[in-house]
């Protein structure tokens, strides 16, 4: 029969179907991740924020609440120093969030961020977070994690309160089994 | 020509014979929907009453996840394919697929990968008790050890359907008859090539989802771990985009089949077919951009919910032009009632109801109440049960005196409807009522308030799961032998496939037919 031409239409379809995997696995999750860090989506917070002198509005107070929770298994301590701020829009703001290790062996650890409502997202700015790096801490240690934000006074005037998370993971294992060689506190997306 | 088919066994194991590879497709398929039929028995077993009876909830798990898996992949897409490997050279006029032996091979690595996925439930740990949709991180961080089988089966069956689906675009695209053009060709062929882009383009995703999954759980990466940087919800996002077309990839070539036998018993030409493939078309391109309907509770922008409840909704109006033109081909039409007609007829009434409740559970607002619940366990069986499985069925009894030569029971074959069809409303319809009083789907247990329409849906089940071994028994004795077929079988039916005799001759089209 006319096989070269069936062997024509199969190479092209099988391509297809190579870059539709390509598309899922090297396209697809940087492409949501770039979504979600534009739109906010799921409280995603961006990452380090450059401040720029802005003027603070001194009319408007904007209620910051601080929720620190602990994944699955994770045994340290973990809680916000003071659990509600109020601040003006423009202004820099610092806090800390307690951390303990209780447990006998050094650990390291890796807080997540996550903020609702979600179109608060992109209006909140972290000059500093503890998020930023890994967290490790030896056996019994206790830490100040620091957290340095501003929110942005273009924060749409229907949000007054705003809801920042952190569940913080054990990542000991992932740590020691995959990063051995690398610097530990290296510089991550929070 | 001298040459047929090897001898015993060698026959079917080096077979490049369309006729012979459907013949293994649509045997496989009905094995395995009596595997996965079991499950559901299982699974109705030990919800016939609250409480723990029968199962531990562990076990529970694997069977709903294997129940579903097993399904789709195993039951309802090979059936298909075996419909299409069957029906479309016959349809248009081609002597064999385009690639025969690469037919072969995608068939033969179906059952490897099959028994790879059952050997999961003797394992240690158990078998996947994911969910068919294996979110993670329960499919990574808190997977059974055996989930890695899991990932390499889906990896074959990605495979196989791939490979299946090039066959059969390169055999309509390249293969037809002279005179058969692409508006002339019949509706299962014109399903099936737009099934097949949609396979392509999207089995490759699904590949792609448990080959994060798998470097995940093995690597060390972090595609859906939080705790490295990744988001689970990523995943949600991806398995949609795959999950969704596949949905349709299980009810257009349904609608093809579906337009084949409703002009024959209504002794009328289909109505409106060029409308019918453009809505095919629009239904296959609507597929790609209604993903997150699926995830309306996981969090979104109210644009994102916006967007997707009306780009879902507005799947309903190609798939309105369909159910109207069958309607409208019955319409005053002398119609009769065989029994691939009834599963014809009762796929249109079927499949509409569940084509409502999809349209209940698209208004994002309401679906927050639904989410999870048995509504959705009775929306995507109304879908599937008389959307897939009554189409295929009803293909098989219209085209088996094709395949045989014989003519089924027909009083058999009535019987094996009617029961069916009491089965599976009586199964089915209750779960709406208990999904919208809250009872949530994948539990083995249920509060007490819930327990009659359990009660009365696991009796369906039973009744429904009997009907099939009426079906088989029917099938089992027309191969045999019985009353012979003609080469038209039906009442002056449409198509190249009743100008050959029955059965079917092991080679069809050496020479093309003249078309009009």
């Amino acid at each position: 029969m006319r096989w070269s031409d069936n062997a024509k239409i199969a190479t092209k379809l099988l391509a297809l179907a190579a870059s539709m995997l390509v598309f899922a696995i090297f396209v697809m999750p940087p492409l949501y991740d770039a979504f979600c860090e534009i739109t906010g989506l799921n409280g995603k917070t961006g990452g380090k924020y450059e401040a720029v002198p802005a003027a603070v509005d001194r009319d408007r107070l904007v209620t910051v609440q601080f929720v620190a929770s602990n994944n699955e298994n994770m045994p340290w301590g973990f809680k916000p120093s003071v659990v509600s701020v109020k601040v003006h829009p423009g202004e820099a703001m610092d806090t800390v969030f307690l951390a303990t290790n209780p447990t006998e062996r050094d650990m390291v650890a890796q807080a997540i961020p996550s903020l609702v409502p979600f179109k608060a997202a992109e209006y909140f700015h972290k000059t500093e977070c503890f998020c930023f790096n890994q967290q490790a801490l030896k056996a019994g240690e206790t830490a100040e994690l620091p957290l340095r934000f501003i929110v942005d006074p273009d924060l749409p005037p229907s949000v007054n309160t705003i809801t920042l998370s952190y569940t913080l993971f054990d990542i000991t294992e992932r740590v020691s089994s995959n990063f051995d060689n690398k610097n530990t506190d290296s510089e991550r997306e929070g | 020509m001298a040459h047929g088919p090897q001898p015993g066994f060698k026959r079917w194991l080096y077979t490049t014979n369309h006729k012979d590879i459907g013949s293994m497709y649509l045997w496989f398929s009905f094995a395995m929907f009596l595997l996965g039929g079991c499950m559901a028995l299982v699974i109705r077993a030990e919800l016939f009453e609250p409480g723990l009876q029968i199962v531990q909830p562990e076990f529970f798990n694997q069977m709903t996840t294997m129940h579903g898996l097993i399904m789709v992949f195993g039951a309802v897409m090979p059936a298909f394919v075996g419909l299409a490997n069957w029906m479309i050279p016959m349809m248009i006029g081609a002597p064999d697929m385009a690639l025969p032996r690469m037919n072969n091979w995608s068939f033969w690595i179906l059952p490897f990968a099959f028994a790879m996925l059952a050997s999961t439930l003797f394992m240690e740990g158990g078998a996947p008790n994911f969910g068919w949709t294996f979110y993670a991180p329960l499919s990574t961080e808190y997977a059974p050890p055996s989930v890695t089988f899991f990932i390499f089966s889906i990896h074959i069956m990605g495979a196989s359907s791939i490979m299946g689906s090039i066959n059969i675009i390169a055999t309509i695209l390249n293969m037809r008859a002279p005179g058969m053009t692409l508006m002339k060709m019949p509706l299962f062929v014109w399903t099936w090539l737009i099934t097949a882009y949609l396979l392509i383009a999207v089995m490759p995703v699904l590949a792609g989802v448990v080959t994060m999954m798998l470097m995940d759980i093995h690597f060390g990466t972090s595609f859906f771990s939080a705790a490295g940087g990744g988001d689970p919800v990523l995943f949600q996002h991806v398995f949609w985009f795959f999950g969704h077309p596949e949905v349709y990839i299980m009810i257009l070539p349904a609608f093809g089949i579906v337009s084949a036998i409703i002009p024959t018993f209504a002794r009328k030409p289909l109505f409106g077919y060029s409308s019918m493939v453009y809505a095919t078309a629009s239904i296959a391109f609507l597929s790609f951009i209604v993903w997150a309907h699926h995830m309306f509770t996981v969090g979104m922008p109210i644009a994102g919910e916006l967007f997707f409840m009306y780009a879902t909704m507005l799947i309903a109006v190609p798939t309105g032009v369909k159910v109207f033109n069958w309607v409208t081909t019955m319409f005053r039409g002398s119609m009769t009632f065989e029994t691939p007609m009834l599963f014809a007829v009762a796929f249109v009434i079927l499949f509409t109801i569940g084509g409502f409740s999809g349209l209940m559970l698209a208004i994002a607002p309401a679906d927050f109440q639904y989410h999870d619940t048995y509504f959705v366990v009775a929306h995507f069986h109304y879908v599937l049960v008389p959307g897939a499985i009554f189409s295929i069925t009803a293909g098989v009894y219209y085209w088996l005196p094709k395949w045989t030569g014989n003519m089924y029971n027909e009083t058999m074959g009535k019987v094996h409807f009617w029961l069916a069809f009491v089965g599976l409303n009586v199964t089915f319809f209750p779960m709406h009522f208990v999904g919208l009083a809250g009872m949530p789907r994948r539990i083995p247990d249920y509060a007490l308030q819930f327990a009659d329409f359990n009660q009365i849906a696991s009796m369906g089940a039973f009744l429904f799961g009997a009907a099939q071994l009426v079906f088989l028994f029917n099938v089992i004795r027309t191969v045999q032998g019985g009353k012979k077929a003609t080469a038209e079988v039906w009442d002056n039916p449409e198509g190249l496939e009743w100008t050959v005799p029955s059965p079917a001759p092991y080679h069809t089209f050496s020479t093309p037919p003249a078309v009009r």
